[in-house]
């Protein structure tokens, strides 16, 4: 493989993939949290209107609702989305709903003393959950998602064939420019690979620190 | 907004072809998932460390990569070492290994979650150890994990339209060339997207019957 291809392809793949976790797990962190809260809401209605998306967007498949944005919605709405934005869109939404129920289950594993304890000192009940409740859940939370980002990152790929110019793309092409296969889809599974590995490390410090945020000590173990 | 029904009149006979192939993909990518996942379950609990290290290397390096390059990587390089298999082959045997990795996982937990006293009360009856395996542990480990592995089906069955990319003709494929022939995207893309709610929600109700029956 040349230098040039390298350079063109493969290296500005690896950023155009990262970025694409980056915007996709932003988005669907905001969507796990939003409607993630919603299904604990304590009107019905909202927890229907939670429970309906997260069923909606799980039950359909990831790579047909990106083909769906990038190819049913323009003529809908009259606009264009770029493959990239519509991936992004799609990614964040259906990964969304898979962590909002990470949210949900979380929120609900909080001892019930705890929101009891909440509502005697009369907080309302978004001080509840931003001061009583999400502290105690995020570290709960996290392992699971970091699962998810894995997943997220793995589910990056799929745009490639929008014909977004990540790694994976950058595979097709150089295997057409090349004529060898085994060669570039190995170093490009080794490239995933290794940024799964950096989303677990990291992710793991984020655990430790939200840990360390409600005097949970992580470096002892079980003495606390 | 302009729906055309005579357009889903017209890609019906496609759908349930798509729909066929989709559902050979996942009943025999489920059968080689469940197989292979136990052989690597078994294999995490080998009594020598070069068994089980190549094992947990192997299972998180295709866990931790994308299945859509996997199943590039499978149907580009394998014909490169005169392995021929047609795209419906490759692509089934791709997303059969890439989930048995999951279910690998499942059922180590299963395993795991099976009480110590009953390896010991084999090891006390002297039974060989395919006897353990078969007779004791397993039939033990397999109620608990039979919803989680009812859920790897239903996530299966999202990443079959992967398939499409090397030509497979499943749903996505099949709405594809319809697109293509008759530039009418909406519907065809529409109709498989609720097609998939339709079949994914129905099977996660009944995992989670199976779940309330089996796991206590």
């Amino acid at each position: 493989m040349t230098a040039g291809l390298w350079q063109n392809w493969v290296l500005p793949g690896i950023w155009i993939t990262i970025q694409l976790l980056v915007y996709s797990a932003a988005l669907a962190a905001v969507v796990a949290f939003g409607v993630g809260m919603a299904r604990t809401h304590s009107s019905r209605f909202v927890r229907f209107l939670a429970g309906f998306y997260t069923e909606i967007f799980r039950g359909t498949s990831a790579l047909v609702l990106m083909f769906w944005l990038f190819f049913v919605v323009p003529p809908l709405l009259g606009w264009q989305l770029v493959p990239m934005w519509a991936a992004v869109l799609a990614l964040g939404l259906s990964y969304g709903a898979y962590g909002a129920e990470i949210v949900r289950g979380a929120l609900n594993a909080v001892a019930p003393a705890q929101r009891e304890a909440g509502v005697a000192l009369s907080f309302t009940p978004w001080q509840r959950m931003r001061l009583i409740l999400l502290p105690q859940a995020v570290p709960e939370m996290m392992p699971s998602f970091c699962n998810l980002l894995i997943e997220l990152l793995k589910g990056t790929a799929l745009v490639s064939l929008l014909g977004v110019g990540d790694v994976s793309f950058a595979a097709y092409l150089v295997r057409l420019a090349t004529q060898e296969s085994a060669q570039i889809y190995t170093i490009v599974l080794v490239i995933y690979f290794v940024l799964a590995f950096l989303v677990t490390r990291s992710m793991k410090a984020l655990e430790n620190k939200t840990k360390r945020n409600i005097g949970i000590s992580v470096a002892g173990g079980a003495s606390k | 907004m302009n729906w055309d029904w005579s357009a889903i009149a017209d890609f019906m006979p496609r759908f349930w072809d798509g729909v066929l192939i989709t559902l050979q993909i996942l009943v025999l990518g489920s059968l080689i998932s469940f197989t292979l996942g136990l052989v690597w379950a078994i294999g995490f609990r080998a009594p020598t460390r070069f068994i089980r290290w190549p094992v947990h290397a192997v299972t998180e390096f295709i866990r931790t990569t994308p299945l859509l390059v996997q199943l590039f990587f499978l149907y580009f390089v394998l014909p490169e070492w005169g392995v021929q298999f047609s795209a419906l082959t490759t692509g089934t045997i791709a997303i059969g290994l890439h989930y048995s990795t999951y279910t690998a996982q499942v059922y180590r937990a299963g395993i795991d979650a099976v009480p110590v006293g009953q390896w010991e009360a084999a090891t006390a009856l002297s039974l060989p150890a395919h006897r353990t395996w078969i007779a004791v542990i397993l039939p033990q480990a397999i109620r608990r994990i039979t919803p989680a592995l009812g859920n790897y089906v239903i996530a299966m069955l999202k990443d079959t339209p992967l398939l499409a990319a090397i030509g497979v003709l499943e749903m996505l494929q099949q709405a594809r060339l319809e697109s293509a022939q008759t530039f009418q995207y909406t519907e065809p893309l529409t109709l498989i997207g609720i097609a998939f709610i339709l079949i994914a929600y129905p099977a996660s109700l009944l995992v989670r019957a199976l779940e309330r029956r089996l796991v206590r």
